[in-house]
């Protein structure tokens, strides 16, 4: 075949396409396997949670956030609450107790969250294994948390100004017994994957975007740290009680697709960690502030405005909230990290080989739920 | 907190086109000239090392005569800092496109243009984010209702056959 018989290929990929996560749909240009330019297509989950928050009342939008990144609905609750409270000016106010059960199911739903991250993107890959090893941890977590919330998903759990209920003693010796095994299995997973020849041929550099480009495209969270860059909201701007904590940050210089595997397996030895000084560290006490209990009496922030952030399992997520003084935001922006993701994916895929988008994808971590809001 | 040398730079540096200084909530709030908007947020990438463009948005205010606030929250890798800044858009008015500073700016500005229906310039990828193409309306204008208007009670119509067409069980009155 001649040159000029090659000719550029637009390939459509998703919604519907099962290595999407859901609902992501990519408008691909290919020259023979090579991408050259690609489209993202997001918004097919759009429920519209910024409108709907102008006409909710503070109160009523803390279950919504739950259905933002649908499996770290703790982590959703947690930022909101804070930016709440920064909104109300509040945040010193919290009760220690409750910011340490804070801490401790942010950091069980991190666990949880990368679990069903290490099963998918290995399933997209071929890896069909890890996935039943994932869950069968995952179960434990989401046992928890039924123990407390009530849910298996979906908790609404972490409230402005506390929790909604206190833990039991029947939670914290489930918890003991997962932190004694969670470290074994952890291993398991590592021989399942880490020096499995095609799992390396599938990820070493692949998607690969240096530290100055993460940081211009505004990638966050585990995936920046795969470029190399030690961030981490939890220390460097420390909410809740991370500063009395010790753990660390694990971060791989070679930003692709491997190293984001790897940071991702560390912290959540870094998460058990968190935990296991959370157990020994929790004082007794209220378990959320008295003048929000009841959440039939409306909370009237004074007019301002305020930008809450965390750091999610998936990245950065922030809420930024205008109050005119009324017991409903002006405005709410949510800054949710799979959206910002997706828009860096192109950059991130250019030039490489069409079955190679496929792991990318997967070492994003994408869930658009939050994505679309 | 944000260290006031930032502020005094940008003072000394674009004088009139900085309005107004604010602090609310412990977040720096920085309110600029439209016209200089691109020059500053330029000007605080390369010289002030804000690196990092955490959000791009836009808020309305119809009772305003320039009824959008266009809204770019920054933060620099290096220092920590924080700041946001904050110019005054009115209706049809264009905005010059940061994509060339930061490339996450493409993604918000797409999703601005698709809520508010501010035009960016020099934006190459420029299209609805979150609501289909062909849609018609600005979501999240304060004017338009929270049920959808005839628009979209009707759009899916035109998918659907005749026996199929989209039934309203809702009242508009909220």
């Amino acid at each position: 075949m001649s040159s000029s018989d090659i000719r550029t290929l637009e390939l459509n990929m998703g919604p519907q396409h099962p290595s999407t996560h859901g609902v992501l749909r990519l408008v691909l240009r290919l020259n023979g396997e090579k991408i050259e330019h690609t489209t993202p297509i997001v918004g097919y989950l759009h429920r519209g949670f910024e409108k709907m928050a102008e006409n909710m009342t503070y109160q009523q939008f803390n279950p919504i956030t739950d259905r933002l990144n649908y499996i770290t609905s703790m982590n959703n609750n947690l930022t909101y609450a804070m930016a709440m409270e920064k909104l109300l000016g509040v945040e010193d106010k919290v009760p220690e107790r409750a910011q340490y059960i804070r801490v401790i199911v942010a950091e069980l739903n991190r666990i949880g969250s990368h679990l069903i991250w290490l099963g998918t993107h290995a399933l997209d890959i071929g890896a069909m294994t890890p996935y039943f090893y994932c869950f069968r941890e995952r179960e434990m977590i989401v046992d928890m948390f039924e123990e407390i919330s009530g849910a298996r998903l979906l908790y609404d759990y972490v409230r402005i100004g506390g929790v909604a209920k206190d833990i039991t003693a029947k939670f914290m010796d489930m918890l003991k017994e997962f932190i004694k095994i969670f470290p074994e299995r952890q291993k398991e997973y590592h021989t399942l994957l880490t020096k499995n020849r095609i799992w390396l041929k599938r990820t070493k550099d692949v998607g690969v975007i240096n530290a100055e480009d993460a940081i211009n495209w505004g990638i966050s969270g585990p995936a920046l740290r795969g470029s190399g860059i030690e961030w981490d909201l939890r220390k460097k701007k420390p909410y809740a009680v991370y500063s009395e904590l010790n753990f660390d940050i694990p971060y791989y210089p070679e930003g692709d697709v491997y190293a984001r595997y790897l940071v991702r397996m560390d912290e959540m030895l870094q998460s058990i960690r968190i935990l296991e000084q959370c157990i020994n560290k929790i004082p007794e006490g209220p378990y959320m502030m008295d003048e929000f209990k009841k959440v039939s009496k409306p909370i009237k922030p004074p007019a301002g405005e305020s930008y809450g952030y965390a750091e999610n399992p998936t990245g950065e997520l922030g809420f930024y909230i205008i109050s005119e003084g009324k017991n409903k935001p002006y405005r709410m922006k949510i800054r949710a990290p799979s959206f910002v993701h997706a828009y860096a994916l192109p950059f991130m895929i250019k030039g490489s080989l069409l079955s190679d988008v496929v792991a990318v994808i997967g070492s994003l971590d994408f869930v658009f739920g939050e994505s679309d809001r | 907190m944000l260290d006031a040398k930032v502020i005094d730079a940008l003072k000394e540096k674009f004088g009139e086109d900085i309005v107004n200084v604010s602090e609310s909530c412990g977040d720096s709030i920085v309110n600029v000239n439209l016209d200089s908007l691109h020059d500053i947020l330029g000007f605080l990438h390369s010289n002030l090392s804000f690196d990092y463009l955490l959000f791009l948005t836009a808020a309305d205010y119809p009772k305003r005569e320039k009824r959008f606030d266009i809204i770019y929250q920054l933060r620099s890798t290096a220092t920590f800092d924080e700041i946001r800044i904050k110019a005054e858009v009115s209706d049809g008015e264009d905005v010059e496109s940061v994509s060339d500073i930061w490339g996450s700016a493409i993604g918000d500005e797409c999703e601005t243009y698709d809520m508010f229906g501010i035009k960016f310039l020099n934006n190459a990828e420029l299209r609805r984010a979150l609501m289909p193409d062909d849609w018609e309306g600005y979501p999240l204008r304060k004017e338009y209702p929270l049920k959808g208007n005839e628009f979209s009670d009707r759009y899916l119509d035109k998918y659907l056959p005749e026996g199929q067409r989209h039934q309203i069980t809702h009242t508009r009155m909220p």
